[in-house]
Parts: C-alpha cells; structure tokens; sequence
C-alpha cells in the first residue's frame, strides 16, 4: 500500500515524525477548545454575577492550598438526582471568574457548589475544627491551624490586580482597598464596611465568621464557603434572568 | 561518573552548576518569607554539591576516548535507583492516603499531613517522579540501542535527569508547604513550569541529535512512541501551565483560562497526560522490552503504524469526557464521548500486537517473571483502554463519575500497566548495563510478581465496588419519589472498601520494596563485572 511505503520513508527521517505528531496531535485541542473562546453562547451572562470580595477570595485560596478539591467538587450536573440533592445545576457563567476552576472530579465528600448559606458560620468553624465533631462518622481531615493562624491581608491588592489583568473586572477602588475590605467584611461594626457594600453590592455578607474578634484563616474560609452558590441568584429563578446576549 | 566528560563538559557542567547555585540565591533572596525560598534553597545547595563534585574533578586525567565507540550508560543507572527511590517514597505516601480515608485523624494536626496535600504528593510522586525517571532512563537505554549510537553528548544526560528530578523535588516539597496550583496533574507554581520546559527542550533536543547519528536506515517504533511523549507533553504542558505570578517574588499565580475554558483546557491536559505520559513513553518501553525478553519479533509492523498514529490523533480530543452532564457545552462533550470510544480500536491493536508477540513464547511468559510483569502489563493496558472508554460513554458517566471507580480505573492503568511495564523493562535492563549475568534473586522477582499482582487486584476490585456501590446510591429513590440515601450514607458504606484498598496498597507497596532490596543487591554483587557494551563502530548513515 502506498500509504505504508510514505510511511517507510517518514520514519527515515526524525524531524518529519516530529513534525507529523505535532499535526495529527493539535487537531484535536484546535477543534474543540477554540470555539469555547469565540462562541458566545458557551459562557451565559448574568445580570447580578459579583466578584469574589477580597476576604472570599484569600479563602479560595486556602482553599486550593489545602487541596479541598480533591474530595469536594464544585459542579452539579443537569441529572435529576443531582439537582434534588445538591440545588440548581451549574451553569457556565457562575466560574466564569474562577482562575483555576474548582470543579473538581471526585466526591469522597459531597459537591459544595451551593453550600452558601445551608449551614451556620459556627457550624463550619466547629466543622473545620473537627469534622467529627458535627459529623461523627465523617472522614474529613481537621483543620484546626485555620482558627489560629492570622490571615495575610497586605498583598491582596496584588491579587485582585493580577485577576484583572486575567480579565476579571475588578476597579481600581478594589484593588487599592482590598486589605481593607478584607478586614471590614469579617470585622462589620469597622469603620471600612460601609466600602465593602459600596463596592461589592448590597447582597455581601459582613459579618464575624469565626466568630472571634481576630482576623484568621477561617474567617476566610468561612466567608468562601458561604458565598459558594451565591454569587449570582439566576440559577435559582432561571427563566427570568438566564437571557443569551 | 563525572570523570567521564571531557575537559570542556566539565567547564560546561561547572558554569551550569554555579548559574543553578546563583537561581536559587536568587530566589531564596527574594522570596523572603514565601515558601518561594525555600525552593531556592534546594536550588542553591543542589547547585554547590554540583559546583564541588566537578570542580573535584576538573583537573582530573581526560577519559579514554575509546568509551565513545560504547554506549552511554552512567545516565541510565542512575535514572533506575532514582525511579526506585521515588517509588517507594510515593506509594508509602499513596498508602498512608488510602489509609487516611479509614483512619482521619492519620493525620496527627498536622497541616503537611493533612489529605489535601499528601494527595497530590501521590499522584505526582508515581507519575511524574516515578514513571518519569523510569521513561528518562529507559529512554536513554532503548534510543542508543534501537539506533545502534552512543548518546550525543555526556552532558546533557545530566541535565535532562537532574534538572527533571529538581523538577519533582520542588513539586512535591511544594505541596506539603501548600504551594500548588490545584490544577489536578499539573499542580506545580509557574517558576517549577518554567523550569520543566527548559528541561523538557533540552531532552528532545538530545533526543533528536541521537537520532541522527543513528547507524540504522529506519528509526524503531519505540522511539516514535518517545518521541511523541516528548513532544505532546511539552504542548500540552505549555498551554496548561499558562498562568500570571501575583509577584515575581512569590510563588502563588493565578492560571490564565477560567471557568468552562479552564475546566477543558485543564482535562484536555489531564487526559493526555494519561495518554502521552502514562501511555506513549511507556508504550515505547513495552515496544523494545517485551519482544527483547521474549525473543520474538514484533508481530505486526502494519500494526504499529496504525496503532502509533491511531493513539496521537484519536487521544487529544477525548479529555471533555471528564466533563460529561456540567457547564461544557454539549457538543464538546459529544465529541469527546465519539473519540473516546474510536480511541478503542488503537488501544487494543498495541495491546494486540504486544500479546500476539508473545506468540511462540508463552514458556518463556510462564517460566520468566520479567517477562510476566509485561504480559500481565499489555493485558492491562488492554483492560484499562476498555474501561476507559467505556466510562466516557455519557450514561455511564453519569452512574460513574465523581466516584471511586475513577480511582480504580486510573489504578488499574497506574499500577496494572505503568508499573507493571516499568517493572519489567527494568529487570531486563538492569543485569544489562550493570554487567551481571542475571538478577541478584530470581526467586525475589517471582515475589515481587506475586505481590505486585494481588496487590493490583485487591485494589481495582474493592474500588470497582465501591465506585459503583457509590454511584447507585446517590441516585437511589424510594416508593415516595425522594432520594433514598444520604450523603453520609453513601460514605459510610464505603468504609469496607476503603479497608480492602489499604490492603491492596499494602501488598503493592510491599512488592516494590522486595524490587528495591533485590535490584540493590544485583548492583552491589559481583563488582568490576565487564559490561555488556555491544560496540558500534559503524558511522552514523
């Protein structure tokens, strides 16, 4: 066959076999990735989607550190018994500020991505503490370091300003008073907290998360948690907000 | 080892070592109090060991310029220890996360101990560190051989193997100081990524000038399969890595892609790594092993080809099979479901054509536990291509996703066939480039056989179970139309499971210890044996 005997001399020589694989192998990603970018219908807009408060986002953070994705996902799919367990399906948009996504691909503990507001801020510090404690046959590790160790603030500027530059529409009053707004949102009776309203909209939570007048990671944690799911309302009343540009 | 390279590799090799030394002053300097620093430090001590071992033999005689009409194995010993080492360091840390999902509190408060991130220590220690140094040095072993040259230079060997194991070392000490990406498979920061690809190129790069001084017409089919490992992971590894440092002078980043177009960009990567990673480079292996060890010829050439081209076009549209029924649009996953199922037909024309090999050898399969581990290794292979397409099928997604039968698919090709063929190919290598008759222990392989073969079933059985125990009781409705379990529910009929696969692990784990003692006795026996370096003195073509 002369498709073999074209073969016979390809892998005479190493340049075109490399030249080959880089081909047969981009076809695949060109097809199917691209179009996510340019096709407008892949992402939904939403009229009332916020951005990650910075205090909401140093709690993503720990997040990731402490490898929570692996067991947690954070996306539900369009499947009956998905929605009657978990909430509303996931929609596209409500990630669309997530640099990495936390989908996740396994549920050794339940999908979270509507977590916000189904437990108590106290149940969630006595959670993380000690998961038995609240769950006696849970098997999720504790982290009790989180209510002690102190929440880095003073570079949360830098963060808001690189997602900005990523494309998340942070503004300037954003990045220049994030470690501010930080503290104000788990510190409410602060002088700072009528700004964090002002700048990231009535619906924001301020409250004390730990439950402690010191700023620490939980309170970080604890505020991420409570705003899983909550970022925009349209997946709770779909039909009057879900509208295609 | 060192006082192999000329005069002018040793110069190279000394500039290298005092620019890795002066990396790491920097980025100890300026990280501060990140974690960043830490790293550094590792850099700059790697870097002095290296400064003061060259320099020790700077002045030394040159080396005998008839080793350059032999191969070149110093690379490959040293490639074989480190992949044992990794080994065994991460499958204890594989089996201490089994455990943990027994015992939580395994963890004594300890915020390095904690599951999240001994997780990808795991993952990352098998793979990357593990498969990786065993690709890189078989790799080194198979080129020279499969094109009858030595490697083109003895530098670069170096670099590729030290600089990949910093590589790892930063990784996995990353993770225990929190450093990570979350990306799953790709989970170290930008300064680690850079880094990679500097190796990365400079592999291919010896890769190729190898080639090219090849005494034979045609390049071998495992060295397409190299080759394609090579050059895949670097694209992929590129584009998913694509991320924005917060500072220059600290360790955290942010990824560049977000949501929906992170979350493919993400499993386009994550499934080729499976593919090009965990299944090219060790389809390279299994091509030059196996028939050596069976001394039989490949049985069909035609097939290769076929097979070769089959695996790098079908795999790279296959990874939104991960993401079946979520926020991705549904023609990206219907694409992906149809790839993933066509994916099959070259999958089992490999496993095909490596078990039709074995035709006209069976004795030596049933008599030789080396060339067991690669026969049980292609049967697996065969087996976790099946499941795995299976699995991207949409409605058995549905039923599978999210549970523990993704872990025990992913086992069943991690220790079914990636170990199993490393396995293999280094109890064949070994007596080779060490110059031994044979392995210190036969009957020590047939354990480690035995073992690693229990261990592996035990494993993806108690997880088979567990996944689709998992799967059934999440969507389980009683007579009054609700759901009939809880989540915790669902969890706690785990535990069994969990207990099975500890045990498992176990014996996996022990397998590999018994591999580690038997090959350190084979290296350490019967010194000053002459090598069996089969010279090439014809020109390259």
């Amino acid at each position: 066959m002369a498709l073999f005997k074209a073969h016979y001399n390809l892998e005479k020589n190493s340049i075109a076999l490399v030249i080959g694989i880089i081909l047969a192998a981009s076809v695949g990603g060109i097809v199917e990735i691209a179009p996510l970018f340019t096709i407008d219908e892949t992402v939904e807009t939403l009229p009332d989607m916020r951005v990650y408060t910075p205090l909401e986002l140093a709690g993503r953070n720990i997040y990731i550190r402490e490898g929570c994705y692996a067991c947690h996902s954070q996306m539900i799919r369009t499947l009956r018994d998905e929605v009657e367990r978990y909430g509303p399906y996931s929609l596209a948009a409500e990630s669309q500020y997530d640099h990495p996504m936390l989908w996740g691909s396994k549920r050794t503990g339940p999908d979270i991505a509507r977590l916000g507001g189904k437990y108590s801020d106290d149940w969630h510090v006595a959670h993380l503490i000690n998961p038995r404690a609240v769950v006696p046959t849970s098997i999720m590790p504790a982290y009790p370091w989180l209510a002690t160790a102190p929440l880095a603030v003073d570079d949360l500027g830098a963060h808001l300003a690189a997602l900005r530059t990523l494309g998340v529409p942070y503004t300037d009053e954003m990045i220049a008073n994030a470690p501010r707004d930080a503290e104000a949102q788990a510190i409410p009776d602060s002088a700072g907290a009528a700004g964090v309203t002002e700048r990231y909209g009535e619906a924001t939570t301020l409250r004390r998360f730990s439950g402690t007048p010191r700023l620490t990671e939980m309170d970080a944690v604890v505020a991420f948690l409570q705003v899983l799911g909550q970022l925009t309302q349209a997946p709770y009343a779909p039909d009057a907000m879900l509208e295609q540009p | 080892m060192i006082s192999h390279l000329t005069r002018t590799e040793r110069n190279v090799a000394m500039t290298l070592a005092a620019l890795l030394a002066l990396l790491g002053l920097t980025m100890a300097a300026v990280g501060n109090h990140d974690p960043m620093a830490v790293h550094g430090f590792m850099a700059l001590g790697l870097g002095l060991v290296l400064v003061f071992a060259v320099g020790g033999v700077l002045e030394e005689p040159l080396p005998n310029p008839a080793r350059l009409l032999q191969y070149y194995d110093d690379p490959i010993k040293v490639g074989i220890v480190l992949a044992m080492i990794w080994g065994v360091f991460a499958m204890a840390i594989g089996l201490w996360v089994a455990a943990l999902m027994v015992w939580p509190d395994a963890t004594f408060g300890q915020a390095w101990s904690s599951y999240g991130r001994l997780r990808p220590v795991h993952t990352t220690g098998v793979i990357f560190a593990f498969g990786g140094n065993a690709l890189i040095a078989t790799s080194f072993h198979v080129m020279q051989r499969t094109c009858r040259a030595r490697l083109a230079d003895q530098l670069s060997p170096w670099l590729v193997l030290i600089g990949y194991n910093l590589f790892c070392l930063w990784a996995v000490s990353g993770y225990f100081m929190g450093i990570t990406q979350s990306k799953e498979y790709a989970e170290p920061e930008w300064y680690a990524d850079i880094w990679l690809v500097i190796v990365w190129v400079t592999y291919l790069v010896l890769y190729l000038r190898t080639l090219k001084r090849r005494a034979e017409p045609h390049i071998y089919v495992a060295n397409w399969y190299y080759l394609a490992f090579i050059v895949v992971v670097a694209m992929l590894h590129i584009v998913n890595a694509a991320a924005l440092p917060v500072s220059w002078t600290g360790a955290k980043s942010y990824p560049a892609f977000s949501g929906v177009q992170d979350a493919m960009v993400q499993w386009w990567y994550g499934h080729n790594a499976v593919a090009f990673f965990m299944t090219s480079g060790f389809l390279g292996m299994l091509y030059y092993y196996l028939p050596v060890r069976a001394q039989r010829p490949i049985f069909s050439y035609r097939l290769s080809i076929l097979s070769f081209w089959g695996i790098t076009f079908f795999y790279l549209w296959v990874g939104s099979h991960h993401l079946h029924y979520t926020a991705l649009p549904h023609w990206v996953q219907t694409l992906g479901m149809t790839f993933s199922v066509m994916l099959l037909v070259p999958s089992w024309a490999s496993a095909g054509n490596a078990l039709l090999t074995l035709n006209g050898a069976w004795h030596r399969v049933r008599d030789d536990a080396t060339l067991r581990f690669m026969f049980v290794a292609a049967v697996f292979y065969g087996l976790s291509t099946f499941e795995g397409s299976f699995l991207a099928i949409r409605p058995v997604n549905a039923l599978s996703h999210y549970t523990d039968w993704t872990v025990g698919h992913v086992h069943s090709g991690a220790l079914g066939w990636l170990a199993m063929v490393t396995f293999g190919a280094f109890y064949s290598v070994i007596p080779q480039i060490w110059g031994r008759p044979a392995m210190y222990s036969p009957k020590l392989v047939e354990w480690h056989f035995w073992l690693a073969l229990a261990g592996l079933l035990t494993y993806v059985f108690a997880l088979w179970n567990a996944g689709i125990t998992q799967g059934l009781m999440w969507r389980t409705y009683n007579d009054a139309g609700t759901l009939n379990y809880s989540f915790i529910d669902s969890m706690e009929a785990m535990r069994p499971y969990y207990i099975t696969r500890v045990v498992g692990g176990s014996l996996f784990l022990a397998g590999i210890c018994v591999g580690a003692v038997n090959i350190w006795l084979t290296v350490r026996g019967a010194r000053n044996a002459a090598a069996d370096r089969p010279l090439s003195p014809q020109p390259a073509e």
